[in-house]
């Protein structure tokens, strides 16, 4: 359906709801090199008037993508729950933004109209929203889900510890999760982007971060970052797979191009569910097994965003995580490059975005506040997003030594850089990881850390890294 | 207050050779805590160290490096910001093309220098499409001439700024040296053709000017997105049979040409393995694989050597 805006006897038209929304959308370099950003500053201004009348209900019957071309279409249009929608289904995409913006709304009010809005739903009023709505708004969401700890209580943020190494070797990587525990980071997951891809490096090192876990009996859970199908075979070999990490997209194409569809996560998050590892159980009643990555300009970069812009995709890749119960979904949001996000200031829009549609959504979201060395972004950037996530109740972030992974070649966020959110935020990490560190002596009862010399932990894990240069199992 | 030298010293379990560098600066060995430190104006520092600085002999990641209260030392804020300082400048600072050339020529190769469509490097920056396709002004340079010898057999090279000017301009040269010795060395039935170079270009730019040259295959050599441990990483990627429109699975890649990554003439063995296999099958690409790594564990190990860049 077309949409117009007139302002001063210039009338502005948008083809259709794809093409409003893209015009709408904060300039970002992506946009612009698909050729769908506004051409001028008024246009994107009368695009977001343009769509601040649209109703809400205007969604449940234009596709940005057609429903028979795309199974994410399907996912959203057939999960859509109505009676979930009834509380705002009377309202404008502008409506929207101010009942959301209200007093009235609340965690539970917000955490029961999700299944009623869809990913374009809330691509479009994050159009409308400025960075503060972002924050305001998110800050509201609760999203709480456990595995061996409680991740998303209000007041806390967890990390994920990320100890990755350029050839995989174990005494590498365990040296950066022992300076990680040490610096109390690791309580989302300790996760590895192995460099390697395949199944017995994965189970490999799947094998080295349970026994180690279990050792140390951490109330954390591990993950190796491989493709969904290698992990599907490392479980069939009897790997401990704690959760199924897999790169999602927001159309069916881009998720082809990462070699998944639905029924292969159906599939992986059923395995996963069969091996009953998880402890706890979040809100929601049922066990959360899934790890999700995801970012803008993913679509754009294989070529499968089909016409619609960056952000809008991005939120319908939320709609492909929530239909699996993730334990944590993360927003890798300025990995993909200055081609899709420019600089600095496109890089904090896009995380207060993906973060707030996330959890308005109804997910666990985090972040990797992060930047590539082509990107016009630097640590002052990052420092920007972290606390503006921070304060926008972001679940987690990474922890990288000292902000530079040394095998995927970016800056992300350090366990220095939690620590300063826990000063000045007083963000206190997962409950149950927060009591294991004071047990182990690594920080004090107000979550600071105490002197590395006074906990013996590190000397004790130390003594191990000289015996993991060949794994078990490895001749 | 002074927290430094106020702890009891704790046993290392490690052993072995501990000094490494960091930041051009050694990295103490460490089987006792460091002594306080003493800044140049010879106050005592606030830093506590962390005990653990002995495991950085396992990993090239900053680990154990200390803190003041919660944030970074000084010393690491700012070894951080030369890190990223150099991996900025090497892909904003323009490569001297004309050195690079006089280099070449003085070794024995002919050049020829050609542009992209990407007008600056903001613009090759924000739009890798452009990078991608040739200027349609060079295309009369690349025109093979007039009884030229036959297209079978010729090897096109092209050398680009990619995104670190730095890594051509260090590597491109001492590899081209050590191809060029190798395939005289084995006989090789490749004939290096004029060394093409491109500025402001990404990978599927050689296609093209591998299809104008009529090359058997074409070989782009280019810098590939700097990591603040590696800001002079060079790229290869090698087409058969080079003609417009290809994508990234029809090409092999060999990645991480630097002084800690891939030596040149292992990366020679490389190219000269995957060329010769290319040619064996009529086809690069993805059903091409490297088996130069089945006794070399340690090659095959190196960061993108299976899983090259996204940057093309």
């Amino acid at each position: 359906m077309p949409f117009a805006h007139t302002v001063d006897r210039c009338t502005y038209r948008f083809a259709d709801l794809k093409v409003l929304l893209a015009k709408a959308s904060p300039l970002r370099s992506g946009d612009a090199m698909a050729g769908l950003a506004a051409q001028t500053e008024q246009e994107r201004v009368a695009a977001r008037m343009a769509l601040a009348a649209v109703p809400l209900r205007h969604f449940l019957s234009e596709a940005v993508i057609p429903y028979e071309q795309d199974e994410v279409t399907r996912l959203i249009v057939d999960t859509h729950d109505l009676a979930a929608f009834a509380p705002v289904q009377h309202l404008t995409v502008g409506g929207f933004r101010e009942w959301l913006l209200a007093y009235a709304q609340d965690a539970e009010s917000l955490r029961s109209i999700a299944p009623g809005i869809t990913p374009e739903m809330a691509a479009a009023v994050c159009k409308l929203m400025r960075n503060q709505d972002l924050v305001l708004v998110a800050q509201k969401c609760s999203v709480v889900t456990q595995y061996r700890n409680t991740l998303g209580l209000p007041g806390r943020m967890a990390t994920r510890l990320q100890p990755n190494h350029p050839t995989d070797d174990l005494r590498g990587i365990f040296a950066s999760v022992l300076d990680g525990l040490m610096y109390g980071s690791g309580d989302a997951v300790i996760g590895i982007n192995p460099a390697g891809d395949n199944v017995p490096g994965t189970v490999r090192l799947l094998h080295a971060l349970d026994e180690f876990r279990e050792r140390h009996d951490i109330p954390v859970q591990t993950c190796v970052l491989t493709h969904v199908t290698n992990t599907i075979e490392a479980m069939r070999q009897g790997a401990p797979v704690d959760l199924v990490f897999q790169s999602i997209a927001g159309t069916e194409k881009a998720n082809r191009s990462f070699g998944v569809d639905l029924a292969l996560l159906a599939q992986a998050q059923a395995e996963a569910l069969a091996l009953a590892r998880a402890p706890l159980r979040g809100q929601s009643g049922c066990d959360h097994v899934m790890y999700f990555e995801t970012g803008q300009g993913s679509a754009l970069s294989a070529d499968a965003h089909q016409g619609v812009d960056q952000q809008t995709c991005e939120a319908r890749a939320y709609a492909v995580a929530r239909r699996f119960q993730p334990l944590l979904v993360n927003t890798v949001v300025g990995f993909i490059g200055p081609e899709y996000l420019f600089d600095g200031k496109q890089i904090l829009r896009a995380g207060l975005e993906d973060h707030f549609c996330g959890k308005l959504l109804g997910l666990p979201m985090g972040c990797d506040v992060c930047y590539t060395n082509h990107a016009e972004a630097d640590q002052d950037d990052m420092d920007t997003l972290l606390t503006m996530l921070a304060v926008a109740g972001v679940n987690f972030v990474m922890g990288v030594p000292g902000a530079d992974d040394v095998m995927l070649n970016y800056q992300s966020t350090s366990f220095h850089d939690a620590l300063y959110v826990r000063e000045v935020l007083h963000r206190r990490r997962a409950p149950e990881f927060e009591q294991w560190l004071q047990r182990m002596g690594i920080t004090d009862s107000t979550g600071r850390l105490v002197p590395g010399s006074r906990s013996g932990l590190w000397s004790r894990l130390g003594s191990e890294l000289p015996h993991l240069s060949r794994p078990r199992g490895l001749a | 207050m002074v927290t430094t030298g106020q702890r009891t010293p704790a046993p290392v379990a490690t052993s072995g050779p501990g000094l490494m560098m960091r930041g051009g600066l050694p990295v103490p060995r460490v089987g006792k805590l460091p002594a306080p430190k003493l800044s140049p104006a010879g106050e005592l520092s606030t830093v506590e160290p962390d005990p653990w600085e002995d495991l950085r002999r396992y990993t090239p990641a900053r680990i154990a490096l200390g803190r003041a209260g919660a944030s970074l030392p000084t010393a690491e804020v700012l070894d951080f910001q030369m890190a990223h300082a150099q991996a900025r400048d090497a892909v904003h600072l323009a490569l001297d093309f004309a050195a690079l050339a006089g280099a070449l020529r003085q070794a024995g190769f002919a050049t020829a220098a050609v542009e992209s469509l990407a007008a600056t490097r903001q613009e090759y920056v924000r739009r890798p499409d452009l990078g991608r396709r040739l200027h349609p002004d060079c295309r009369a340079t690349l025109a093979p001439a007039l009884g030229d010898a036959t297209s079978a057999q010729r090897l096109t090279l092209v050398v680009a700024d990619g995104l670190s000017s730095r890594a051509a301009a260090t590597h491109a040269l001492p590899l081209l040296c050590a191809l060029r010795s190798r395939l005289i060395a084995h006989a090789a039935r490749w004939s290096i053709d004029t060394i093409i170079l491109a500025s402001q270009a990404r990978v599927a730019l050689a296609d093209e000017v591998g299809a104008l040259r009529k090359a058997e295959a074409v070989v782009i050599l280019l810098g590939e997105r700097p990591g603040l441990s590696s800001p002079d990483s060079l790229g290869l990627y090698m087409t058969y049979r080079p003609r417009p429109g290809l994508t990234d699975a029809d090409r092999n890649c060999i990645s991480n040409v630097r002084a800690a990554g891939l030596g040149y003439a292992e990366a020679a063995l490389k190219l000269h393995f995957l060329l010769d296999a290319a040619r064996a099958a009529g086809v690069s690409g993805t059903s091409v694989k490297d088996h130069t790594d089945q006794s070399a564990d340690s090659l095959s190990a190196l960061p993108g050597s299976d899983a090259c860049d996204a940057d093309r």
